[in-house]
Parts: structure tokens; sequence; C-alpha cells
């Protein structure tokens, strides 16, 4: 068994540290208040290469493997869970199911702009009654001719408005149910795809949210994304390994909350001495890190386990769980170090803790990770 | 063009420096970088490569085995290879690592050498000129401007109250100042293709030198610490009085007006 990080995986670490510290922190705060992300740093982003971490080189991705893609969320996250989860949604849930289920064209007609970072991507599965019962999506696509024609509407969607390709989870045959759904790629600026409501958010306010609304959107035969029948289960494969990117996403929430505190609790002093030296504090401390080292292996293993080819589903399930429960914990108990500044806007960790909280809610909730767990257990 | 870049490995800037029981700098534990006045040697080669079209970017450093870090990193942004010499558990000052450098120097092909005009750790920024010094080249010291045609370089250098445009015959010597240019992130495909870039490692006798020749000139006999930065002082009251009372202490206390 071996715990060390590889040489490319301490760098990527370093490297996207840097990156995110100098270029991305300034910025979180602002882009927070304005509900408004500040896409020169995407830019950024995609001449580094991070837009496609996880993909092959002939696909103009980075050629890096799972733990590399979740160091570089987790790092991006610490300062900034919008630009996380920016990168997340991109990479695991558009970019992978093209990757994963595309054929050739589709690769090099998609992927290669996505992974190169030329073009955004996003996933388009929630709708107004279809949440956790992902399967009973209502969004129909009726073939006609060499075209299937969309009706319906999806809500939630990350980077809704501001991506170029969406990956649409929509019902082909609604008398099989979950059996008779479709992934389907879409382009921003077919006619019949429009955008509805943005969301105001309580956190990642940065991370546009919009409703997706098809009326008679004609999408090409050929836009079909793996089998007509498996829309579901493309779905549900996207999300194994968009809970990695999530998990790591309120992995790094945690630690920069946490980085944050300790710092605080340094300098802060209260009857005569830094808070640091009560024990009340440290033991708080000593939980925060604690339980942020136990959500970082769970995290990492499941990453490695995706790159070994193994089974992950279980494992990604638990990540997202534990991380993200440890995210809501860990900036919980940041703010109550920082004390009565933590809960103003002059600090990070107010934004970290409205951050976290999503990190519980999307790409399945934790009742969703538990059943996911369970049903892996008694299957 | 073959371009050489002289790095160093120093401590984070944000590290915090403690002095051990014999009172030597602490170095357990401390995070360690590229230099930064290196790295923007490091981007300036680059940048020299990539408009010139062609060329090599050779980056050496003298340091111990975890110096390859930092190395690493220069070929992550894109320098093609990498040498370290090691020279093993002994002291080094200005005159020793200058010496090392200019000796594997002397035995590599060069148009133009590069480094960082000082290290932010020790700060004597002695090195770059030593080497030229010894490889018997010009050396032209913190320059923020760079311009190679022709077996020439055009630098531009600052001075005191201004800035200076020097040109020189190459192959030289020219070291960084700060705004020279903006130092690259490596790229994610850079990290990937730098562990298959060659990185030679060479002890002190494969260098063609022995402990002897490079002892130190000079020794550190004592290191100290900077007094604590002490509290900042409130000043309470009415604005036009607090001023005054500001005025007053900067002039009979601070005595800096
Ligand atoms: C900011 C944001 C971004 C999002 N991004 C995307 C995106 O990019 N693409 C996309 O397709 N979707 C996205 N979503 C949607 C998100 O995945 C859903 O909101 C989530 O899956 C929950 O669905 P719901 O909101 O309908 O809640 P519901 O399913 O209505 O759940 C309500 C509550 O009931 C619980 N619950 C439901 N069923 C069960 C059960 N069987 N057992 C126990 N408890 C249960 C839930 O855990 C929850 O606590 C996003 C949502 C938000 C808020």
């Amino acid at each position: 068994m071996e715990f060390k990080l590889s040489e490319e995986q301490e760098m990527i670490r370093k490297t996207v540290r840097d990156f995110a510290e100098s270029e991305v922190a300034p910025k979180a705060g602002p882009m927070d208040e304005a509900e408004e992300y500040d896409y020169t740093l995407w830019d950024k982003m995609a001449e580094m290469g991070l837009t496609g971490i996880p993909f092959p080189e002939e696909y103009e991705g980075a050629g890096m493997d799972n733990v590399c893609y979740a160091i570089a969320v987790e790092e991006l996250s610490r300062v900034c869970a919008s630009t996380g989860v920016l990168i997340s949604a991109h990479t695991s849930l558009c970019a992978w199911p093209i990757y994963a289920f595309g054929t050739e064209e589709q690769k090099q007609k998609y992927l290669v702009p996505l992974a190169s970072g030329k073009k955004i991507g996003a996933l388009g599965l929630t709708e107004p009654s279809a949440g956790s019962d992902a399967g009973s999506v209502k969004t129909s696509a009726v073939l006609d001719g060499d075209e299937y024609v969309l009706n319906g509407s999806k809500i939630f969607i990350t980077n809704g408005e501001k991506a170029d390709i969406y990956v649409i989870i929509a019902s082909t045959d609604k008398t099989k149910g979950h059996r008779g759904t479709a992934a389907f790629i879409v382009e921003k600026g077919t006619p019949g795809f429009t955008f509805g409501k943005k969301e105001h958010k309580m956190g990642i306010r940065a991370s546009s949210t919009y409703e997706l609304v098809f009326e008679n959107c004609r999408v090409p035969r050929e836009n079909l994304l793996g089998e007509d029948g498996k829309g579901f289960k493309i779905a549900l494969m996207t999300l194994d390994g968009g809970r990695i990117g999530i998990a790591a996403q309120a992995l790094g929430i945690a630690q920069g909350a946490f980085d944050e505190a300790l710092k605080y609790s340094k300098v802060r002093e209260q009857f005569g001495k830094p808070i640091s030296s009560f024990q009340g504090l440290q033991w708080m401390l000593a939980d925060m890190a604690t339980r942020i080292e136990a959500a970082r292996l769970l995290v990492y293993k499941a990453a490695y386990l995706k790159d070994q080819g193994e089974p992950y589903s279980k494992e990604s399930a638990m990540a997202k769980l534990f991380a993200s429960e440890c995210a809501m914990w860990v900036t919980t108990k940041a703010v109550q170090i920082f004390g009565g500044y933590g809960y103003t806007r002059e600090y990070p960790v107010e934004r970290m803790m409205r951050d976290a909280k999503i990190t519980e809610i999307y790409e399945g909730t934790s009742e969703v990770q538990r059943i996911v767990i369970a049903a892996n257990l008694l299957k | 063009m073959k371009i050489l870049v002289c790095l160093k490995q120093t401590f984070d800037t944000e590290a915090k420096i403690v002095l051990d029981e014999n009172g030597k700098i602490e170095r357990q534990g401390v995070s360690l970088i590229m230099n930064p006045y290196d790295e923007f040697a490091v981007e300036e080669a680059l940048r020299l490569k990539e408009n010139q079209g062609e060329g090599e970017v050779t980056v050496i450093s003298v340091g111990g085995q975890q110096t390859q870090d930092a190395l690493r990193q220069a070929l992550a942004m894109g320098a093609d290879k990498a040498v370290l010499v090691d020279p093993g558990d002994v002291e080094l000052d200005e005159y020793s690592t200058a010496t090392i450098l200019a000796k594997v120097i002397s035995g590599m092909e060069y148009d133009i050498i590069l480094g960082g005009f000082r290290a932010i750790d020790d700060g004597s920024a002695q090195v770059a000129g030593r080497v030229a010094e010894i490889l018997n080249i010009p050396v032209v010291n913190m320059i923020t401007k760079l311009e190679v045609a022709d077996g020439k370089a055009v630098a531009t250098r600052e001075i005191e109250g201004g800035s200076e445009v020097v040109e020189v015959p190459l192959p030289a010597v020219l070291t960084a100042q700060k705004g020279l240019n903006e130092p690259r992130y490596p790229s994610m495909k850079g990290i990937m293709k730098a562990k298959k870039k060659p990185m030679q490692k060479m002890t002190l006798a494969d260098v063609g030198l022995e402990e002897g020749q490079i002892a130190p000139k000079v020794k550190a006999i004592s290191f100290s610490l900077p007094e604590p930065r002490k509290a900042g002082k409130i000043i309470p009251g009415e604005p036009a009085e607090a001023a005054r009372e500001l005025a007053r202490l900067l002039r009979e206390e601070a005595k800096v007006v």
C-alpha cells in the first residue's frame, strides 16, 4: 500500500495551488458578490490544460489520471468553489460521457473543443418533477426523419447559458420509463433551445445555474449519445464519476476554510492570548483536520479505483457523502472560530459555509448517496 | 541557440524562518520553491527560444536531491533539459557555487546564460556575475527587457533613478530583475512531459572538481532573526486632533518627519 502522490500529482497540486492563490482567490469574493463569473479565468485554465485533465492527448486532454483531476478540483475549490464546479461539471458531466459513450466523430467534434477549453460543457438531467428520481424525466425526444425533436425543460443546470455544448437526457419512449430514455448532445444556438430562469442561490453564486427550455428543438440524429434506451444508465454512470469531482470540490472547500481558521486562530487574541491557545478551539481544529484527512483519503481512493478500471460507484458515493458532510461541518466550525467576524463578508469563511451546502445536494443528495451505498452493499 | 539558465531552489517566500539549537537556519519542514528571480530567467529563456523559432533551454542547479523539484518545474514550464550538480554535504558560499556552475558550463555549448539577479534567501547577488567572470564573458545585471539578434544582446537594465540600454556580444550572462516578464504556469501537458525529459545528475567528481577547490571563502559567523514587529498604534479622537497627535508622534517618537 502506498500513500504517496506521484511526482506529477505533487506537481499539479503545486501548480494549481499557485494559480488558484494568485489568480482565482482575489476574484472569489467579488464574483460571489456580483453573482457573475469572470470567464477570463476560464481562458487561463484552458491555456494551462485544466479543462481536459483526464482525457487522452489525442483528444487535446492532458492525459492525466483521475487523482490529478481530483487534486485540481480540490485546489481550485480551496479558494473558490464556483471555479471548482465550473471545471467539475464541464469535465465530469459533459466531456466525460462524450469520451466514454461517444462515437469517434462525436469525440472529434465535441470532446476535442471541450478538452482544449475552446468550448464549455454542461449536463441537463434534472427537471422540475425529476430530481432525485432522475429516471422519471419528461423532456421528450421524438424521432422525425433524421432529427430528434426535443420538448420540455431542465432546471438547475450548472454552466447553463455559458456552456456551448449540453448533454441532455430525454425520454424517447414514455411507456418504458427510464429504459425509454436517451442522451443527446445539443449545441447552444440550436433553434428551439433557449434559456429560462437564472437561479439566485445561497452559495456557489458565481456559478451560473439556469433553466434550459426546449421547444420543438431539432437535434440531428447523429447527436444521439450512446444507444437509445440507455439515457438513464449513461446519466448514472456519469454521476458516479461526477461525484468524485464534487467530493473533491467539498474537500477543497473544507481545506480552504480550515486553513483560514487555523491562521486566524493564531493571530486573534482574547483574554490576552491567541485564541488557538484555548483547548476548546484546539479540539475543534483537531477534529476539523482529522475529518478533512479522512475525506481526502476517500476522494483519492475513489479516483484511484476509477484509474485502475475497478468498480467505483460505491466508493465515489461514499467519498461524496463524507466529503460534503465534512465540508458543511468544517465550514460551520470555521465560522465559529472567526466569531462575529466569520459571519461578515470581511472574511471568506462566510462564503465557504454557504458554498459547502450545495455539495450535500447536487449530483445526488446525501440521502441519495446513502441509497447508492446501501444498494451496493445489499446487491 | 543554446540557452542556459542557472537556477536555485530557495525557501518559500512565506516560509517561517527559525534557527535550530546551533543557531543555524532550520531547513526541516520548510517548503521550497524555485527562486522567483530565476523563474523570470526561465521564462525569458523560453520566450527567447519561442521567438527564435529554434533552440534549446537547459536549466542548471547546484543543490541537494530535492532541488530536482525546482528543475522539474522549469522542465514543466518548457525547458528541454536539466542538470543537477549535487556537491554532497559541504558548505558552499557564492564562490563555491559559481566555481561549480562555471566548471559545468565550460563543458557545454552556450550562446547565452540567464539567471535571477539575486536569490531571495541569502540575497547576495553574486553568483551569476562570478560565473561570467570565471568564463570570461560579459555580464549585464538586473535586466527588465531583452532582445537578441545577430550574435548580440540588447538589454534594458535598471540603474539608480532610471534605466540604461546595454548592448553586449554573445555569449554573455544576463540576470533578471522583476518586471522582465510574467512567468507562465506549467501546463498540464508540460507536467506530463517533464518526467520524460532528461535530468542529468552529477557529483563534484563528475564535474571534475575536488572539495578543496570549492572551499568557501566566506564564513557566516552567526544568524539572528529580526525583532518581531510591534503592534501598531491606534490614535483615538476627532480626526483633526488625531492627525495633530500623529504628526507629533512621527516627529518626536518615530523621528521620521
Ligand atoms: C446549484 C445547483 C446546481 C445543479 N446542477 C445541476 C446540473 O448541472 N445538472 C443537473 O441535471 N442537475 C443539477 N442540479 C440538480 C440537482 O442534482 C438536484 O437538485 C438534486 O439531485 C436533488 O433533486 P431535487 O432538487 O428535485 O430534490 P428532491 O428530489 O425533491 O429531494 C428533496 C428531498 O427529499 C429527499 N429524498 C428524495 N427522494 C428520497 C428517497 N428516495 N429517500 C430519502 N430521501 C429522499 C432528498 O434527499 C431531499 O432531501 C443542480 C442543483 C443545484 C441546486
